[in-house]
C-alpha cells in the first residue's frame, strides 16, 4: 500500500515535467496543506492541552509565592492519596467483572447471529445496537428512575410478589447497577464490532471446516474466534479505557444518591471535583495523568497476556 | 451454549429445536435492550402523580401533550434551545471533522512525504488518550482566550477525529484506485480537483462513517459541554436534562421536574434512534475498523 502511493506520487511528479521545478515543488507541498486541516486542530486541541496539563501538574497554588514550581510533589501526592487509589481500585474491581460479561456476552451474539442460527437475526443486530444510540446520560437517567426504591418497576414487582428489591442504588449495590448501564449500554456496540469482523471473513474460509463434521461449537471455538481476535482484543483495549474514564453514569446517579457516589468514586469524577469543585487545576492535572499512566499499564498488560496467549492456541 | 453444539447434528428436527432455543435466548436480551426504552415511553405519558402511583412499566393516565407542552414551556422555552443547540453543534462538529479527517486520511494513504510514518503514528496514539483527560486544560484554555461559554467551546475541540483519519486512509488504501487518480492528473487536474471530484466520490461511504460516529460522538458528549458551558440557554440536551434530574432529585419541592426530566429525554433520543435505523449500513461498516468492503 505504501508502495502504491509512492508510485502515484511518483508518476504524478513525471508528468509535470512540463512546467518544471516549481510545479514539483508545489506537489512536494500538496501533502502537507491537505493535512493542514486536521494537523492545526489536533496541535491546538490535542497536543497543546495535553502540553498544558503537562506543565500545569509541575505547578502549585501556594499561599505564599503563588503560582511556584513543585516538581513531582503533585504526582507523589496523588500516589500517595487514598481518594485516588479508591477511585482506581473501584474500576478494576469494575472491570474485573463487567468487561469479561459484556464482551463474552457480545461474542456470543455475534457469532450466534453471524451463524444464521436463528430467526429475525436482522432485527436483533438492530434491536442489540440500539442502546448505543441513546447518550450515557439518559441511559443513566432511565436506568436511575428504573432503580428508584420506590417508583421503580423492579421494586414495584418485587412488592407486589412480597418480595424485597435489592436496594439498587445503596452502597453495596451501586457498583453493580453502574455495571449494568454500562453493559446495557455497550453490548451491541461490541458485538456489532465482532459481527462485522466475522462478516469480513470470506465464506470458503468460515465454512472450511463445517464439511469436516465439525460441531458448530468447535468451529466458533477453534476457527471463527481466533479469525477476528484482532477485533476482540480491540474491543478489550476500548472497553479498558473506557472503565477507567468512567464519569456520566456516576454523575447522573450521584444526583440521587449523593452519600453513595462521593466525590472520588470513580478517578475521572475526582479529577473533575478537584478541578471544578476545590478549584485545585494543578493537582486535577496531576491526578488525570496519574490515570492516564494506570491505563497504559493496564492496557499494556492486557495486549501482553492476550498475546501470548494467542500464540499458545 | 448447548442450543449450539445441538444444530451440529443434522437433522432438520434437531436443528428446528436449536434454532427456538437460540432465538429465544436472543429474544430474552432483545427484551433487555429494548425495556428502558419501553420505559421510557411509557413513563412519558404519565403526570406527576401517576409516574410515583402507578405501576411503571404500563401505561395509566395519559398526559402525553400535557408533558411535551410542559417541557417546551418550562422556563421560558429553554428546552428548545436545548434540542436546537444539540444538533447545531454536532452538525458542524461532525461536518468539521469528517471533512479534516478524510483529506488528511487520504493524505496519508496516496502521498509519500517527509514525516508520514512519524505523523501518523503520533495520530494513531493520540485515539488512546481519553477525551476526558483533555476537557479541564481544554477549558483553562479557552478561559484564556475568553470562548468560555461560547459555541465554539463545544464545537472546535469537537473537529478532531484521530480515528477517522485512521480509518480513512485504511479505506482509501483499499478502494481508492491509483490508475484512477493518475486518470484525473493526465487529464490536467490539479491534485485538489482530483480529490474533491475523483477521490472524495469513492471516500463517501468511509466520509459517512466518520460524520456519523463524530456526530454521535458530538450529540452524545456531557463532560466537554457540562464544563465549558455555563449559560442554560447554550447547553445541549445532555447537559440540561441532567440540569432538570440535578434539581428534580434535590427535592425543595422541584419533583415535578420529574415527568418533564422523562419527557424530554424521550425527545431527545428520538432523531438519532431514527437516525441510526435509517443509516446502520454506515455504521456497521464504520465498526469494522478499516476492514470495509462494499
Amino acid at each position: 500500500m505504501v508502495t502504491q502511493g509512492a508510485r502515484s506520487t511518483k508518476e504524478g511528479g513525471e508528468r509535470s515535467d512540463v512546467s518544471g521545478s516549481s510545479r514539483r515543488r508545489r506537489q512536494a507541498v500538496i501533502p502537507y496543506l491537505f493535512l493542514a486541516p486536521f494537523l492545526i486542530l489536533f496541535a491546538t486541541f490535542l497536543i497543546l492541552p495535553l502540553a498544558y496539563a503537562l506543565v500545569i501538574s509541575v505547578f502549585a497554588d501556594r499561599l505564599v509565592g503563588g503560582n511556584v514550581f513543585v516538581g513531582f510533589e503533585n504526582y507523589t501526592q496523588a500516589l500517595g492519596d487514598p481518594a485516588f487509589w479508591d477511585g482506581v481500585r473501584r474500576m478494576i474491581y469494575f472491570g474485573i467483572f463487567q468487561v469479561p460479561v459484556m464482551l463474552g456476552l457480545a461474542l456470543v451474539f455475534a457469532l450466534l447471529l453471524d451463524s444464521g442460527a436463528a430467526w429475525f437475526t436482522t432485527v436483533f443486530r438492530l434491536g442489540f445496537f440500539i442502546p448505543y444510540a441513546v447518550p450515557s446520560v439518559v441511559a443513566a437517567l432511565i436506568w436511575g428512575y428504573l432503580y428508584g426504591p420506590t417508583f421503580g418497576p423492579f421494586s414495584q414487582i418485587a412488592d407486589y410478589l412480597g418480595l424485597q428489591a435489592p436496594a439498587f442504588l445503596s452502597d453495596a449495590w451501586m457498583l453493580p447497577s453502574i455495571a449494568n448501564i454500562v453493559t446495557w449500554e455497550f453490548t451491541g456496540y461490541n458485538m456489532i464490532i465482532m459481527y462485522a469482523a466475522l462478516q469480513a471473513v470470506p465464506r470458503e474460509v468460515r465454512d472450511a471446516r463445517a464439511v469436516d463434521g465439525a460441531k458448530p461449537w468447535q468451529i466458533a471455538l477453534y476457527i471463527r474466534i481466533p479469525l477476528i481476535f484482532p477485533a476482540i482484543l480491540l474491543t478489550g483495549v476500548f472497553s479498558i479505557i473506557g472503565t477507567f474514564q468512567l464519569f456520566n453514569e456516576p454523575r447522573i446517579l450521584q444526583a440521587s444518591a449523593p452519600g453513595v457516589i462521593t466525590n472520588g468514586y470513580t478517578p475521572n469524577l475526582y479529577a473533575y471535583s478537584l478541578a471544578f469543585v476545590n478549584q485545585e487545576y494543578n493537582y486535577s492535572a496531576a491526578v488525570s495523568f496519574a490515570l492516564g499512566a494506570v491505563v497504559v499499564v493496564f492496557s499494556y498488560v492486557f495486549m501482553l497476556v492476550t498475546n501470548r496467549r494467542e500464540v499458545g492456541a | 451454549m448447548a442450543s449450539v453444539s445441538a444444530g451440529g447434528g443434522g437433522s432438520s428436527s434437531k436443528i428446528l429445536s436449536s434454532r427456538v432455543v437460540v432465538t429465544g435466548f436472543l429474544l430474552v436480551f432483545l427484551t433487555y435492550s429494548l425495556l428502558p426504552l419501553f420505559y421510557l415511553i411509557v413513563s412519558a405519558t404519565k403526570d406527576g402523580s401517576s409516574l410515583f402511583s402507578s405501576f411503571g412499566l404500563w401505561f395509566s393516565s395519559f398526559d402525553l401533550f400535557a408533558n411535551l407542552q410542559a417541557v417546551f414551556t418550562y422556563d421560558g422555552g429553554v428546552f428548545v434551545n436545548w434540542l436546537l443547540n444539540t444538533p447545531y453543534y454536532s452538525v458542524i462538529s461532525a461536518v468539521g471533522a469528517a471533512f479534516a479527517a478524510t483529506i488528511a486520511g487520504y493524505s496519508f494513504a496516496k502521498f509519500r512525504f517527509r514525516g508520514r510514518t512519524l505523523l501518523f503514528a503520533v495520530i494513531l496514539g493520540a485515539i488512546m488518550v481519553p477525551p476526558t483527560a483533555l476537557v479541564i486544560p481544554t477549558y483553562l484554555l479557552l478561559s484564556k482566550v475568553a470562548l468560555i461559554n461560547t459555541p465554539f467551546a463545544v464545537i472546535l475541540p469537537s473537529l478532531i477525529s484521530p480515528f477517522g483519519v485512521y480509518l480513512i486512509r485504511v479505506y482509501a488504501e483499499q478502494s481508492v484506485p491509483d490508475d484512477l487518480l493518475d486518470a484525473a492528473r493526465v487529464d490536467g487536474a490539479g491534485e485538489f480537483r482530483v480529490f474533491w471530484s475523483v477521490a472524495l466520490r469513492v471516500l463517501a461511504p468511509g466520509f459517512v462513517t466518520v460524520l456519523l460516529l463524530s456526530f454521535v460522538t458530538s450529540w452524545n458528549n456531557y463532560f466537554l459541554p457540562l464544563v465549558v458551558l455555563n449559560d442554560p440557554n447554550l447547553y445541549p440536551l445532555t447537559v440540561g436534562l441532567a440540569s432538570w434530574n440535578d434539581l428534580a432529585s434535590g427535592g425543595g419541592g422541584a419533583q415535578n421536574l420529574y415527568p418533564l426530566v422523562i419527557t424530554g429525554a424521550l425527545v431527545s433520543i428520538l432523531p438519532i434512534i431514527v437516525s441510526f435505523l435509517f443509516l446502520q449500513r454506515y455504521w456497521q461498516g464504520g465498526l469494522t475498523f478499516g476492514s470495509l468492503k462494499d
